[in-house]
């Protein structure tokens, strides 16, 4: 089977020789177009007066739109039809595109829209938490609040009490490949577009939408991404709509791609939260009761913001049964990028609140924060379906949803043996008391990551599969490839299905003329709804060629096998390619779609009540750290990880999701820092400024191995989504800085994120001044 | 500018360059090469690291910040021509696919020219080699494992061929007299006074980002790269004397021989690919505030060697620096040499940023404290990242000079911190962070000259 083989991805050799073809690469003709967006130079206020001859002139150029100058109603927005490609006379942040300039090369663009002259009358922004509250400048009409028990009576009877804030701060993507969008007007004013899209679908919707064609006008094609992260979801809208405006307009080929510091500068981010907290708990650390306030900073446009902060209110509980449980949220509307999807989707800001308030907790109690949280764990359900009836333990989330394939128990047992974590613990205990300057810290922490879109519609996928007469096969489905090795996965189960070798099947770009009506590739749900999809497409060929052989053998049509390359029908064996030939000779159609759709998920998000998740995926992660008291400085010295993938479909390329999630979320929890100035500015808009983690800063000891398990769900061939749980391993990297600055004295680190050297002294200042 | 260069082992003639055109669109836009990657266009990500050979061995550089003058007589090695001619892969590729190195691909040519300059070299320090190249997805442990396997294989013989170099004329310069290329100091400084505007270009690290970021047209250029007798180190009995156009990455050997420190400071700025092409002699001119060399020559008691026409001048390199963005330099004038005393190394160099390999630093403190019979005797203290301009701590110097070396050194020199330094606070850190940072980096230092333990990059696991 060429499932669960540890297989390179399906563009490595591409990749490393530098032949792999992104945006930019592609070959264009001579007279194609290069744009550039004109940006807003403040946060908020209305455009009083604008005046682009210098633009007009500038070498190059070959037109300029306003936002009057457009197809009208040209709006970007995945939601609530609340972005215009172009501002119109209102900005609403620093970074806004106000104009679109097109010219005949991208430097000729870029140093265009340098030139305009725009002048502003300005209003108060709103950039802040406390800003917002003030303001009451939100989206939807009020916090969303969901409850199981009574917190606010359990806060009350509870034997202790403590209250805290903490504050995270967003994430920039940093794909390596910024935005980029590719558009070639085709006969007819049909428009084709290449994008770097999580989501051909919804380019294929905007730009229609844009151009007010139907959407059989627009195909869209997404071979590969160098990156997403999220990043993708719904920030290159602008790019194909701009690109299509201009191709229509023009009749020329017309290409957008920004500049590092313009990406950094135009498109969303993670969102930053503020979470407020009251936890309720007895002399053991059993949570009794907790009520979280979750602010979330949504930027100036709703975008994606509304099922983050869902999301986030869905983690809130992450690996721990809390007998009562409230979690309001606001989300709120400021003058800044609007925050966008970022791996996890507001899962990792919803759980980092509750593994601060587990931290917080052991700290209060002086108890090993492991033990606490192992207090409060879900019950271990058993490993298998099959005796599921009676042995599932009764245990519901605050959302009503029933926890049946919690593992975390077990999985956190062997981690902790696995990487000493009783001894280390006591070792660093010692080294600390003798070391006055520096400090290790540990931290052990879980993960449970609901795995469906919460927008229910969207857990669909199709697929086209060919079989070609000569055996070879051809594969496309909805799904885009990032990185994340989903071809190649994808291209394994198709493998499997024809019991081929892989080399047999050509994995294509995605296209929205083949597989139509797309979900983004997002919620980590890739290969669990394309792969079912594939699978379902390839058994329909695979059942019309068994019933074709067997007719033609007197065998039946059940006991036909594909396997190893051959098909075995009754005494015959023939070479799949043979039989292939004999069922296009015999007219049987080799070529079928495939669907799918997620069983068992119902969900109403405005009570807070259902089942949003088809199942959970889960892993831990231990992390030592080491810090500098006199600066702040710190490394990370070695992080165990355990993860659960179920029966994984290929184990290299999951290792490959799990490590670098985890430096990820390291990364957004330590030295990745978004600095706003108070005119609005973002600061940090090039890597110069924002600091990703560097190869050095990986664990020098990083131990990542896979939890031998399968999903009680009916996945494909029981694996599990991998590609958002394992960035929420990397909190244990700020739980163990927090670990570590908690040696320097009495009181309790309150250690907020990005945990950056500055915030790690001032940590450590207050706790030896014992504040 | 007419130049000429080997293109992956094929020679390249070109007329009419634009001095500041630069290597990485001129492959990808008028060559076809798009293996190599934009992916900051400021050379902090490194997916345009492109391979350049001279007389001087092989180097990693990025692509998005060297200017096609530049490569005049040199070697050129992209990701397309490091392949076998049967296009066997290159052994770093090859364990770049077997060791799962690649994700989503788009950093992975700018790693594997990285690689392929590490293996060429036998440099097995990795995690130094790879600093200037960001990636996004892999967490960068398969990329390390692929580098250590492919460390073991010989080198492929294809890429040999580089070591002969094409034999190109000297003197370039345009016809239209906006960009030079002088061959020697003498030249330079003929040049350079009679086109007092233009602006001296060495490695283009920073000056490259005039051009692909702030977009600024350069009237004037003068290449300083061809300046052979710019790059001597002359190791004296009392000085060393390092020519201005010594690049980052010797100064970094020098130094690991006679101030380990500044050496392992060197390490962690920039990265492999800027180290490669930044010039002491760029560090020093352009007055930045955070470039991380002057706060240590000062320390270090350096000399400044400036030169007009054949007027020399020689300055302790903190008077050069007058206030923010103005330093002590005539139009024409130029900065010939740096020599640094060569005394018993009492030097600690302390770099303090966000992140600990390739970062601006937040602040940069360099400290040489000479101890006699447990007294302060002389104290020499800098720092970058702390005032508009690289700064002597002198009241600090003053309140330690005669004091025990022990804490109360520390105490005495307290309030001193705050008449040398009021510092900023901006993206990198507030101004109170920077002060006590600094303040307990004189702590650091005493208690490491004590024998403490002080540094968590020793740390082990």
């Amino acid at each position: 089977m060429s499932v669960t083989k540890p297989l390179p991805h399906d563009a490595a050799p591409l990749h490393v020789t530098g032949k792999a073809r992104y945006i930019d690469d592609i070959p264009v003709p001579a007279d194609c177009l290069h744009l550039a967006f004109g940006l807003s130079e403040i946060a908020a206020g209305r455009i009083s007066g604008i005046d682009l001859s210098e633009v007009r002139k500038a070498p190059g150029v070959v037109k300029v739109w306003e936002a009057k100058d457009l197809p009208s109603d040209c709006d970007c927005s995945p939601s609530l039809h609340d972005e215009p490609l172009l501002s119109g006379a209102t900005v609403h942040y620093v970074g806004q595109p106000v104009f679109l300039v097109a010219a005949t090369s991208h430097l000729a663009a870029r140093k265009a829209v340098r030139k305009a002259q725009i002048t502003y009358q300005e209003r108060d922004p709103v950039f802040t938490v406390d800003e917002a509250m003030a303001a009451d400048t939100r989206f939807e009409e009020g916090p969303r609040i969901w409850e199981k028990g009574d917190a606010i009576a359990g806060l009350d009877a509870a034997p202790h009490v403590i209250d805290g804030t903490l504050e995270m701060g967003g994430q920039e993507h940093f794909y390596l490949e910024g935005q980029a969008a590719l558009v070639f007007p085709q006969e007819n004013g049909d428009m084709l577009v290449h994008s770097s899209t999580q989501h051909p679908s919804e380019i294929q919707h905007k730009v229609a939408h844009a151009l007010h064609l139907p959407m059989h006008a627009v195909r869209v094609e997404t071979r590969r991404m160098g990156g997403g992260f999220g990043g993708k979801e719904s920030q290159g809208n602008a790019l194909a709509i701009a690109c299509a405006v201009a191709a229509a307009a023009t009749g020329r080929p017309a290409k957008m791609r920004y500049d590092r510091d313009d990406d950094m500068v135009i498109t969303g981010k993670r969102h930053d939260f503020r979470i407020d907290y009251s936890v309720g708990f007895d002399e053991q650390g059993k949570l009794l009761a907790v009520d979280f306030v979750q602010y979330a900073r949504c930027g100036w446009a709703q975008d994606l913001s509304i099922p983050v902060a869902d999301r986030a209110m869905l983690h809130a509980d992450n690996a721990y049964d809390i007998p009562a449980l409230r979690v309001e949220s606001h989300r709120l509307k400021t003058n800044t990028q609007s925050a966008t999807a970022y791996r996890g989707f507001g899962g990792p800001q919803g759980m980092l609140g509750i593994e601060r308030v587990l931290d917080h907790v052991a700290h209060a109690l002086g108890r090993d924060p492991l033990e606490v949280r192992r207090v409060n764990y879900y019950a271990d359900c058993p490993a298998d379906a099959a005796d599921a009836e009676t042995a599932v333990p009764v245990q519901t989330t605050h959302y009503g949803q029933p926890v049946e394939d919690f593992i975390l128990g077990g999985l956190t047992d062997a981690l902790a043996d696995r990487c000493d974590y009783a001894e280390r613990r006591a070792r660093i205990a010692v080294w600390n008391e003798e070391t006055p300057l520096l400090k290790r810290g540990l931290a052990l922490t879980p993960v449970k990551f609901g795995i469906s879109f919460t927008l229910t519609h969207l857990n669909q996928a199709g697929a086209l599969v060919h079989v070609y007469q000569d055996g070879s096969v051809s594969l496309n489905h909805g799904g885009t490839e990032m990185g994340q090795g989903l071809f190649q996965k994808v291209a394994q189960v198709a493998a499997t299905g024809f019991g081929i070798p892989l080399d047999l099947v050509r994995i294509t770009a995605t296209d929205t003329a083949k597989v139509p009506n797309t979900s983004a590739t997002a919620a980590s749900s890739g290969s669990d709804l394309n792969g079912m999809a594939v699978k379902a497409a390839c058994d329909t060929i695979r059942d019309r060629m068994a019933g074709h052989l067997a007719g033609l053998y007197q065998a039946n049509a059940a006991e036909v096998l594909f396997v190893d390359g051959y098909v075995h029908v009754g005494e015959a064996t023939l070479s799949f390619a043979e039989a292939a030939k004999l069922c296009y000779e015999g007219r049987v159609s080799l070529s079928s779609t495939g669907f799918y759709k997620t069983p068992k998920v119902e969900w109403d998000r405005i009570k807070g009540q259902g089942r949003p998740f088809y199942y959970f995926a889960y892993g831990a992660a231990c992390t030592e750290v080491v810090l500098d008291t006199l600066t702040g400085e710190y490394r990370i010295l070695r992080a165990d990880i355990l993860h659960d993938a179920g029966a994984s479909l290929n184990p290299a390329l999951d290792i490959g999701q799990i490590e670098g999630g985890y430096v990820q979320g390291a990364g957004w929890l330590t030295t990745e820092e978004l600095v706003w100035d108070d005119r609005g500015r973002l600061r940090t808009h090039a890597p110069s400024t924002y600091k990703i983690p560097a190869c050095s800063d990986r664990p020098e000891i990083f131990n990542v191995a896979l939890w031998d398990g399968r999903n009680v769900e009916e996945t494909i061939y029981r694996s599990k989504a991998v590609g958002e749980p394992p960035f929420m391993l990397g909190i244990s990297a700020l739980m163990a800085l927090s670990d570590a600055v908690a040696a320097c004295g009495e009181a309790y680190p309150a250690l907020d994120a990005p945990a950056t050297p500055e915030r790690v002294l001032m940590a450590v200042r207050k706790v030896q001044d014992g504040a | 500018m007419d130049i000429s260069f080997l293109l992956n082992g094929e020679r390249v003639e070109l007329r009419g360059v634009s001095p500041t055109r630069t290597a990485l669109d001129w492959l990808r836009e008028e060559r076809g090469l798009t293996g190599t990657k934009e992916g900051c266009n400021e050379g902090d990500c490194g997916a345009c690291t492109v391979m350049v050979t001279d007389e001087g061995g092989s180097r990693a550089v990025n692509a998005c910040i060297l200017f096609l003058p530049q490569l005049h007589g040199k070697a050129l090695r992209t990701v397309e021509g490091i392949s076998g001619p049967g296009g066997e892969m290159h052994p770093v590729q090859e364990a770049m696919v077997a060791y799962h190195g690649s994700q989503c691909g788009f950093c992975t040519p700018g790693f594997i020219m990285s690689m392929a300059n590490a293996h060429l070299k036998g440099d097995t320090a990795f995690d130094d080699a790879l600093a200037g190249n960001l990636c996004r997805c892999t967490g960068y442990a398969p990329i390390i494992r692929a580098a250590a396997a492919a460390a073991t294989v010989p080198v492929p013989e294809w890429l040999a061929a580089d070591a002969a170099l094409p034999e190109v004329p000297g003197g370039i310069s345009s016809a239209d007299m906006t960009a030079h290329a002088p061959e020697s100091a003498d030249a330079l400084a003929e040049l350079a006074a009679r086109h007092p505007q233009a602006v001296l270009v060495a490695g283009a690290t920073d000056v490259g980002l005039w051009v692909t970021k702030q977009l600024r047209e350069l009237p004037e250029v003068i290449f300083l790269n061809r300046c052979r007798d710019l790059q001597q180190i002359e190791l004296g009995e009392e000085v060393i004397r390092i020519g201005a156009g010594v690049t980052m990455d010797r100064v970094l050997e020098l130094m690991r021989a006679h101030y380990p420190s500044y050496a392992e400071m060197l390490r962690r700025y920039g990265s492999g690919q800027v180290r490669a092409a930044a010039t002491i002699g760029g560090n020093v001119a352009n007055g930045s505030p955070i470039g991380d060399n002057p706060p240590v020559l000062i320390a270090l008691g350096a000399t400044l060697h400036l030169r007009y026409r054949d007027t020399r001048r020689e300055m302790p390199i903190e008077s050069f620096f007058l206030e923010y963005g103005k330093q002590d330099r005539y139009p024409g004038e130029f900065v010939e040499a740096i020599s640094i005393p060569r005394r018993d190394d009492r030097l600690r160099v302390y770099k303090l940023s966000k992140r600990f390999d390739q970062d601006i630093s937040a602040v940069c403190g360099a400290f040489s404290v000479r101890v006699e019979d447990g007294v302060v005797r002389e104290a020499r203290i800098a720092f970058g990242g702390m005032a508009g301009i690289p700064k002597r701590a002198l009241a600090v110097e003053a309140a330690l000079e005669g004091r025990p070396w022990t804490d109360e050194a520390v105490v005495a020199a307290w309030d001193a911190w705050e008449a040398d330094f009021a510092p900023l606070s901006d993206m990198r850190a507030s101004a109170e962070y920077r002060l006590a940072a600094a303040r307990n980096m004189l702590t650091r230092y005493l208690l490491e000259d004590l024998g403490a333990s002080v540094n968590v990059r020793e740390v082990r696991p």
